[in-house]
C-alpha cells in the first residue's frame, strides 16, 4: 500500500513536469500551428535563470574565517549577509522561490523575442520546417549556455526549511513510514495553480475567450476584426513562460544542465501527442497519467515480471494510443491532420 | 552538356570518377586522410538512403539511427560468430535493419504528418533505451559491442581459417585487411559501396516508383482519390531507407569493429536530418554533399582553440583581435555543436533548398544553366 502511494506521489511529481511543459506545447500548437521542438530548451531556460539568480544572491566577497585560529582560514560570505543580516542570509536560502520573480519578466520577454524574431516567418511553412527550425533553435540555445555553464549539472538547493522529507502518511493517518521529499510535493501543488491559472485565463478573461475562439477558428475571429496575431504572440510567451516556470521550480529536483530540456522534450512531445493535439486539457492528463504509469514501472516488482518496461512504457503507451485512437485520448477533430 | 547528364551511364560514370579521386582533390582543402574520407563516405550513404524517405515523399522520419544502430550491432555479431570478412556482415546487417524497418514503418505509416515523426521518434527511442537496459547481453550496454579474439567465428573455423597473429583480428574483405593502406583500403571499399548506394538511388529517382513517391508527396489525399493505394509505396520507401541506414552502420563496423548504443540516440537521427537539408531535400547528390560539409566542418572547427584563433587572426589590430577571438571561440573547439546549429537554422529559413539551391541560385545569377531544370536533381 506505502509502496503504491509513493508510486503515485513519484508519478504525480514527474507527471507534473510532463503536464507543464506539454500544456505549453499545446497552447503554441493550437493557437499558432507552430510544432516547436525548442520548447524543452526553454523549459532548461527557465531552470538557468534559476541558477543565475542564486549565482547573483551569492556573490561574495573571501573574508577571514574568525573560527579557525590555528591559521588564517578564508571563506565566501555573500554580500547579502554582510549588509542585512540574518535576513540577507534567508534571502539566499530561498533563492530558488524567489527566482520565479527573476523568471517571470525574462521568460516573457524571450517568448515574445522568439515569436517576434523567428517563429512569425514559420506560420506558413510545412511542420517539417518548423520542427527543423527549431530544433536548429534549440541545439544553438543548448550550446550557448553550455559554453557559459559548462556541461556539468549545477546543484542548486532549495530552501533549508523544505529539504527534508514531508510525513505524507501521518498526516492521512497511515503508515509513519510514508514519507515524501517536501520540495516535491510543493512541486505538485505549484503546478497543480500554474495549470489552474492558465485554465481560468483561458476560460474567465476576454482574452481567454478571444484566443480560445482563435483556436476553433483563425479566420472567422479575423474577420470580426480581431487582431488575433496579437494575442497569438501573448499566449505564445505564457507558453515559454509556463515551461520557465516548470524548468525554475524543478532546478532543485534535478541540478540543471544544458540537456535537460532535450530529455523532457520527447517525452512531452509524446505526452501531447498521446493527449491529444491541441487539446489542453488532454495535455495535462496524458503528463500525469504516463508520469504515473512510468512510475509504477519503474517498480521492482513489475520489473522483475517485464524486465526493461520502465525504459519503453512511455513510448509503448503512446504507439498504442496513436494506432487506437489516432487523435489521440482527448484530441478534437481536425486539429493536425494532414 | 545538359542532355549529356540525362544519361545514367554519364552520371555514373562522373560521380565514381569524383569520388575515387576524393583522396587527390581534397588534398588542398586537407580532406585528405582516410578517418575523414570514410566518414563522407559513411554518411553520405546514409544520408542518401534517407532522403530516399524524406526526400522523395515528405515524411520526416525521426528515427533512422535506430537503423544505422541495428545494422552495426548485426554487422559485429556476424564478426563475432560467423566470419571475419565483412562481406558476409554487411550483407545481413542491410536484410536484417530492412526487416526492422519493415516493422516498425508498418505501424509508423498508418499515421502521417507530425505524428508519423513522434511516432518514428518513439521507436528509435525505445530501441535506444532497450539497448542500453535489457538487451545488454545482445549489445553490451555502455561499453559497447566489440569484437574478441576468442570469439567462436563458426565460419572461419569451419574453412579451416586460422587467425594469423595473436591480439584481436581485424576485418578484412575476402583477403583484404580493411585497414591496409593505411587505411586507404577502408575508404575505397566504402567509396564503392557509395557509388553503388548512389546508383540504386538514382535509378529510384528516375523510375516509375520514384516518380509514385513524388506524387504522394506532392498530394497524397489526390493519389488516394484516383484509386491508388499509396501504403505499399511509403512502406517500400521507408524500407529502402532503412536498408541504406543499416548498410552505413555494417560499414562503419567493417572499418572499426565495434558499436554502441550512443549511435541510436535520436539526436543522431536529427544529424542525418541536418545533412540532408543542409545539402538539399530531394536532390540527388545534395544529401551527400550535406554530410561531406557537415563531417568537413566538424572535423575542421572541433580542432581549433583559442591559440590557435590568435594566430588565425593575427594579422588584425590587437584590440579587434582579442574582440573577434572572443567572439569566435564559442563557435568552435567543444562549441562546434553551436555552428552547427546556427549554419541550419540559417539554411531552412534563408535557403529550404540547402547546398543544392544555392549553386542553383549562383547559376541562375550568373546566367548559366537559364531557367531551373524541369525536375529536381536532374541538373546535377
Amino acid at each position: 500500500m506505502d509502496a503504491i502511494l509513493i508510486q503515485i506521489l513519484n508519478g504525480l511529481d514527474k507527471g507534473a513536469a510532463y503536464a507543464l511543459i506539454a500544456l505549453g506545447l499545446t497552447l503554441a500548437f493550437g493557437t499558432l500551428g507552430i510544432v516547436n521542438f525548442a520548447h524543452g530548451a526553454l523549459f532548461m531556460l527557465g531552470a538557468f535563470c534559476a541558477v543565475v539568480f542564486s549565482k547573483i544572491l551569492t556573490i561574495s566577497v573571501k573574508i577571514k574565517d574568525e573560527s579557525v585560529t590555528l591559521f588564517d582560514a578564508y571563506k565566501e560570505q555573500p554580500y547579502l549577509e554582510i549588509w542585512f543580516g540574518d535576513f540577507g542570509a534567508a534571502i539566499v536560502d530561498w533563492a530558488v522561490p524567489l527566482s520565479l520573480l527573476f523568471v517571470i519578466p525574462v521568460m516573457i520577454l524571450i517568448g515574445i523575442v522568439m515569436e517576434r524574431g523567428l517563429i512569425k516567418h514559420f506560420y506558413k511553412r510545412t511542420h517539417a520546417e518548423q520542427i527543423l527550425v527549431t530544433f536548429g533553435l534549440a541545439i544553438v540555445i543548448q550550446e550557448i549556455i553550455k559554453h557559459f555553464f559548462g556541461a556539468n549539472p549545477i546543484p542548486t538547493p532549495a530552501p533549508d526549511i523544505v529539504s527534508g522529507s514531508a510525513a505524507v502518511g501521518a498526516f492521512f493517518g497511515l503508515s509513519d513510514n510514508l514519507v515524501y521529499p517536501w520540495w516535491r510535493l510543493i512541486y505538485i501543488i505549484f503546478s497543480a495553480i500554474i495549470i489552474f491559472a492558465v485554465f481560468a485565463f483561458l476560460k474567465f478573461t476576454t482574452f481567454g475567450m478571444v484566443v480560445r475562439a482563435g483556436m476553433a477558428d483563425r479566420e472567422t475571429v479575423g474577420l470580426l476584426g480581431i487582431n488575433i496575431q496579437k494575442r497569438f504572440t501573448i499566449v505564445f510567451a505564457i507558453a515559454a513562460l509556463v515551461a520557465g516556470l516548470a524548468g525554475a521550480m524543478y532546478a532543485p529536483i534535478l541540478p540543471p544542465d544544458y540537456y535537460m530540456g532535450m530529455d523532457f522534450l520527447v517525452l512531452s512531445f509524446v505526452v501531447v501527442v498521446v493527449g491529444g493535439m491541441g487539446s489542453l486539457g488532454g495535455a495535462v492528463f496524458a503528463g500525469f497519467l504516463l508520469g504515473i504509469l512510468q512510475s509504477f514501472a519503474s517498480m521492482n516488482e513489475i520489473k522483475s515480471i517485464i524486465p526493461g518496461i520502465d525504459q519503453i512504457i512511455i513510448y509503448l503507451v503512446a504507439i498504442v494510443v496513436l494506432l487506437v485512437r489516432p487523435r489521440g485520448l482527448l484530441g478534437r477533430e481536425g486539429v493536425f491532420e494532414d | 552538356m545538359k542532355n549529356l547528364f540525362k544519361s545514367n551511364a554519364v552520371i555514373m560514370l562522373v560521380f565514381s570518377a569524383v569520388v575515387l579521386t576524393a583522396p587527390i582533390w581534397l588534398d588542398p582543402i586537407g580532406a585528405n586522410y582516410p578517418d575523414l574520407l570514410q566518414k563522407f563516405a559513411i554518411f553520405g550513404l546514409f544520408a542518401i538512403g534517407y532522403n530516399i524517405l524524406f526526400g522523395l515523399t515528405g515524411y520526416l522520419s525521426f528515427g533512422h539511427a535506430a537503423f544505422l544502430g541495428v545494422g552495426s550491432y548485426t554487422a559485429v555479431w556476424c564478426l563475432k560468430l560467423f566470419t571475419m570478412n565483412v562481406f558476409l556482415g554487411v550483407i545481413l546487417a542491410t536484410i536484417i535493419s530492412g526487416i526492422f524497418a519493415l516493422a516498425i514503418g508498418f505501424i509508423s505509416l498508418r499515421r502521417s504528418g507530425i505524428y508519423f515523426s513522434i511516432l518514428t521518434l518513439a521507436f528509435a527511442q525505445m530501441a535506444y533505451s532497450l539497448a542500453y537496459s535489457v538487451l545488454t547481453p545482445i549489445t553490451n550496454g555502455e561499453t559497447g559491442l566489440q569484437i574478441a579474439a576468442d570469439d567462436p567465428r563458426y565460419l572461419d573455423s569451419m574453412l579451416g581459417i586460422t587467425q594469423q597473429s595473436e591480439g584481436i583480428p581485424s576485418t578484412h574483405f575476402f583477403g583484404f585487411d580493411i585497414k591496409s593502406m593505411d587505411g586507404y583500403f577502408g575508404f575505397y571499399f566504402a567509396a564503392v559501396v557509395l557509388i553503388i548506394g548512389f546508383y540504386i538511388s538514382l535509378k529510384i529517382f528516375r523510375s516509375p516508383f520514384g516518380l509514385k513517391l513524388r506524387a504522394i508527396k506532392s498530394n497524397q489525399t489526390r493519389m488516394t482519390y484516383t484509386g491508388f493505394n499509396t501504403k505499399p509505396y511509403l512502406l517500400a520507401a521507408f524500407v529502402i531507407s532503412g536498408m541504406y541506414a543499416g548498410l552505413a552502420g555494417s560499414i562503419m563496423v567493417a572499418i572499426d569493429p565495434l558499436a554502441g548504443a550512443e549511435r541510436m540516440q535520436w539526436t543522431a537521427s536529427g544529424e542525418v536530418v541536418l545533412m540532408t537539408i543542409l545539402g538539399g531535400v530531394g536532390t540527388l547528390i545534395g544529401p551527400l554533399v550535406g554530410a561531406a560539409v557537415i563531417k568537413y566542418l566538424e572535423n575542421i572547427f572541433s580542432a581549433l582553440n583559442n591559440s590557435e584563433l590568435t594566430n588565425i587572426f593575427s594579422w588584425l589590430p590587437e584590440a579587434i583581435q582579442t574582440a573577434t577571438v572572443y567572439i569566435v571561440e564559442p563557435f568552435v573547439g567543444k562549441g562546434w555543436h553551436l555552428t552547427l546549429g546556427s549554419a541550419f537554422m540559417l539554411v531552412v529559413i534563408f535557403l529550404p533548398g540547402g547546398i543544392m539551391e544555392g549553386f542553383d541560385r549562383v547559376k541562375n545569377l550568373f546566367g548559366f544553366g537559364k531557367k531551373k531544370s524541369s525536375s529536381e536533381g536532374e541538373a546535377k
